[in-house]
């Protein structure tokens, strides 16, 4: 009971404000909105005991992608223009395809029956949630873990790459 | 376990279809990464959800993994964003319709 008023407390939550994020005039009350919607996601981690998961949430997104949303919609200085694209008949075209596809999917296979542990590398018991995921990262995903590793260096010199002002040829305009 | 799966996967799919029309509607080149950003954790629902559900740990390390990209996607995102404001001095998504100029 108390778990089902927990979840739907952060789904509300939630969805409130993830429209929020698309609906707000100004970047930065989109930007706080998002904020508040990491937040919340974070807390329905902890409902599904991935405590490690809430903290990086926290710590990576709300912390670190955030910020640097903040900082360069700060640094642009943007004004107030008009919000919606000219193509949103062809947004509302897709929305409404996919809302009628969920319910008719819903309606055709009913609620979820419940399902059976089938995983292979199930959750030891007795150690932390941290423990865990550590213990599979560093052995089952030991390669896929270098690649992202690989992936962040990528990013790290591709955005200093495209951020330098004077690379190349000096555009006359 | 008082809550059933399908629940997540409602509220997943809710946040998901909001960051499409987002992505779809929005003139904001910073909003439409936003938006992105809303389907990334749409995502990363489903996976703790289903790895909660099915006793399986590896749906969190994809969470991770997914948090890496998505870290890797901002800085690369808003490196774009900040070139090309310097060369048009707008990031309205109306203004970039050629492939070069």
């Amino acid at each position: 009971m108390i778990e089902q008023v927990f979840f739907f407390y952060f789904a509300c939550v939630i969805a409130a404000a993830s429209v929020l994020v698309v609906a707000a005039h100004n970047p930065i009350y989109s930007a706080l909105a998002l904020l508040i919607m990491f937040f919340h996601v974070a807390g329905l981690f902890v409902t599904l005991h991935a405590e490690f998961l809430a903290a990086v949430q926290i710590i990576v997104y709300a912390g670190a992608i955030l910020v640097l949303y903040l900082f360069v919609v700060m640094l642009l200085n943007l004004r107030h223009d008009d919000r919606y694209h000219r193509q949103w008949p062809m947004a509302a075209a897709v929305g409404v395809t996919l809302v009628i596809e969920a319910v008719i999917l819903t309606a055709m296979k009913g609620w979820a029956t419940p399902v059976v542990a089938t995983g292979t590398e199930t959750t030891v018991e007795g150690t932390s949630n941290a423990g865990t995921i550590g213990d599979v990262l560093y052995s089952t995903y030991l390669f896929p873990f270098e690649v992202a590793s690989l992936i962040l260096l990528v990013a790290m010199i591709g955005a200093i790459i495209l951020a330098k002002k004077d690379l190349g040829e000096p555009t006359e305009s | 376990m008082t809550v059933p799966l399908s629940y997540y996967l409602v509220l997943s799919g809710i946040v998901f279809l909001t960051g499409v029309i987002g992505v779809l509607l929005r003139r904001n080149i910073v909003i439409i990464l936003l938006s992105v950003e809303l389907m990334l954790n749409a995502t990363n629902i489903n996976f703790v959800a289903f790895s909660q559900y099915l006793h399986n740990v590896a749906g969190q390390v994809f969470v991770f993994f997914a948090l890496t990209v998505a870290a890797a996607e901002v800085a690369v995102g808003l490196a774009i964003i900040i070139a090309l404001y310097r060369a048009k001095s707008t990031i309205n998504i109306d203004e970039f319709q050629l492939l070069k100029w």
